[in-house]
């Protein structure tokens, strides 16, 4: 950058690029710490002590410090275990719909016709929604003895999707596809319609088959944009709370009873705080983890 | 680039447009079916085979935003059907006379009030802090950016329960002060991501021109970078705007009443007494609204927005 070697002459008339900089930066890093870090570090300390926010403080009492016991009770509950295979059934189906669907359009969209900005925009729609509203207006379309989904697929009734143990997860997983589908469809396209159309041309010539132009140029040259929407995708999946509390509230029974749901009415129903707070550390690691991946291949993606 | 398209190739082309525009329409029936819904007559709502076909009725948006009470005399009715303004009326064929407003605009109104205020927050700071980054050295630059983007990363319920406890020690539980804040918190990690990928398309030519002519470096950003960021400052904004008015998780643990904003009361309102479902549809569209236009604004820079601005096109 020139900015050193003006610098001398600059740094004479107003503020100092030292200022500026320090200036410009420091409230934004400031807000982070108060709001995000500082609650955190506040919220590890808690993790350490048998505590309930709802009852009176005593001293020795409330919180009790425990040491690991916290950490030990959540990694050892089966509970718990439970809904982190539960979570994990729910990102594998709701990804890979996600990606079936996203891509299967994008590559469909893939051309030139008339009025393609406007369905383009059209089908991502979803995507800028509230993610509980859409729930909302989901729980609307699976009603069994009225609701759309029912008549449209001619089933019974009687045929319950959201009140069934076994089909509660599915019908959230299929309205978070409907939703997250066209992010994955947007990545695709940008990655497809940034291939250049010489490689089809050359392969034309030399009669290549469909099958081989899609293996050998099409899917290799989107996939670190693939990558890219599949992390983000696995991430915010792992982290569903909205939608699934809006339509079930984890039940029936546990059938959707996912990680952030079970840590949300274990920190803000039953007032473990302790526990809670341990139970979020585990999970925040785990979140970290994907995050340093994903923000690697964001950086990545920077350099194409 | 158009080539001349012949014989069956025009035909597969065709084909294609058709399969589009089908996936197009079965993907936008749920929209279709929840605005249908919220103008349907109440005994269309659950009807079945669902009414496709009916005259269409502002009833439900009356009665989102209004509290009624129950008319059990015939001659009283009359009267007031007599004096009734039009979209009175529906409301009075059930039997019903409006007797005030509903809490629904006043949750509307607090979802605007801090969507609009942590977006002007959060762009504001993000800008500042994007032009720093973009324009000067840091020691550990990337390590900085890392961190401030992997605020945003954290599951809002991890953040929210030592958030809970701190905001309840300063009294900004179910305040608009604390919603806003927490908002912009949320927000500026996006805002500096996105738009240190827009200053960084500035080149600093332009604004060492400008120092040379005797500009200080802030009148340097103040009026030279500024207004060429003006486009990646709006679409920053709407993106902002658009996930503080989605926002969910941190509404429902945060607010109860007095701040609440629009998605955690419309769900709420599912338990209280029969589920009025052509109400609950009217109160998404509203909702739904603003988002479907914001979303035709950004239509070009939505790929930069959902990867924080790795991907410019």
């Amino acid at each position: 950058m020139s900015n050193a070697a003006n610098g001398a002459v600059l740094i004479r008339r107003g503020l100092s690029d030292t200022a500026i900089k320090r200036l410009f930066v420091l409230p934004t890093i400031i807000l982070l710490i108060c709001i995000n870090i500082f609650p955190l570090i506040w919220s590890l300390g808690l993790s350490f002590a048998d505590y309930s926010a709802v009852k009176p403080r005593v001293p020795g009492v409330n919180p009790n410090w425990i040491g690991g016991k916290n950490y030990k009770e959540v990694l050892m509950d089966k509970a718990i275990w439970q809904y982190f295979f539960i979570t994990f059934k729910y990102v594998i189906i709701s990804v890979a719909g996600e990606f079936f669907i996203g891509f299967g359009v994008a590559l469909l969209l893939n051309r030139d016709f008339k009025a393609k900005g406007l369905i383009t925009t059209l089908i991502l729609l979803p995507m800028m929604m509230s993610m509980a509203v859409v729930g909302l207006f989901w729980k609307l379309l699976w009603n069994p003895g009225w609701g759309i989904i029912n008549y449209m697929l001619g089933l019974p009734k009687d045929f319950a999707w959201l009140a069934n143990p076994k089909l509660a997860l599915i019908a959230v997983a299929i309205t978070d596809i409907w939703m997250w589908s066209p992010f994955v469809m947007l990545l695709s396209l940008a990655g497809l319609s940034a291939i250049p159309e010489y490689l089809y041309e050359a392969a034309e010539i030399d009669r290549a088959s469909w099958w081989f132009k899609f293996r050998r140029i099409t899917l290799p040259l989107v996939s670190p944009l693939l990558l890219i929407a599949l992390i983000f995708r696995t991430m915010e999946a792992f982290k569903t709370f909205d939608i699934a509390f809006v339509m079930t509230g984890g039940g029936p029974g546990t059938a959707t009873e996912l990680i952030a749901i079970n840590l949300y009415r274990l920190a803000f129903q039953q007032w473990n705080t302790g526990k809670a707070s341990a139970f979020a550390y585990i999970v925040l690691i785990m979140i970290i983890a994907i995050s340093n991946i994903y923000i690697k291949y964001l950086n990545k993606a920077k350099e194409m | 680039m158009p080539v001349p398209m012949i014989g069956k190739r025009r035909l597969f082309h065709r084909i294609i447009v058709g399969i589009i525009l089908i996936v197009t329409v079965i993907y936008l029936i749920p929209i279709y079916w929840v605005i249908s819904t919220s103008f349907k007559p109440w005994q269309y709502v659950t009807a079945v085979p669902p009414k496709v076909f009916f005259k269409p009725e502002i009833t439900n948006y009356v009665k989102l935003f209004t509290k009624r009470s129950l008319v059990r005399n015939k001659a009283e009715l009359e009267e007031l059907r007599a004096k009734a303004k039009w979209w009175q009326k529906g409301v009075l064929d059930l039997g019903q006379k409006i007797i005030g407003v509903s809490p629904f605009p006043g949750r509307l109104l607090n979802s605007v009030i801090s969507a609009v205020f942590s977006t002007i927050l959060a762009v504001g700071l993000g800008t500042l802090t994007a032009y720093g980054f973009s324009r000067f050295k840091f020691k550990g630059e990337n390590d900085w950016l890392f961190f401030i983007l992997s605020t945003r990363m954290l599951p809002p319920v991890v953040v929210t329960i030592p958030l809970f406890l701190m905001y309840r020690f300063f009294g900004l539980n179910d305040t608009r002060v604390g919603l806003i804040l927490l908002y912009t918190t949320f927000n500026v990690s996006f805002a500096t991501w996105v738009m240190k990928g827009f200053i960084d398309e500035i080149p600093t030519e332009y604004e060492e021109a400008a120092m040379v002519d005797g500009y200080t470096r802030f009148e340097a950003f103040r009026k030279v970078v500024l207004p060429q960021a003006a486009t990646g400052i709006a679409a920053t904004a709407v993106f902002c705007f658009i996930f503080a008015w989605n926002e969910y998780v941190f509404a429902l643990i945060m607010t109860t009443r007095k701040a609440q904003t629009a998605p955690p009361f419309i769900p709420s309102q599912l338990g209280i007494g029969m589920v009025d479902w052509g109400v609950i549809a009217a109160g998404a569209s509203i909702f739904l609204i603003p988002v479907a236009v914001f979303t035709f604004v950004l239509r070009k820079h939505l790929l930069r927005g959902v990867t924080f601005g790795a991907i410019r096109k």
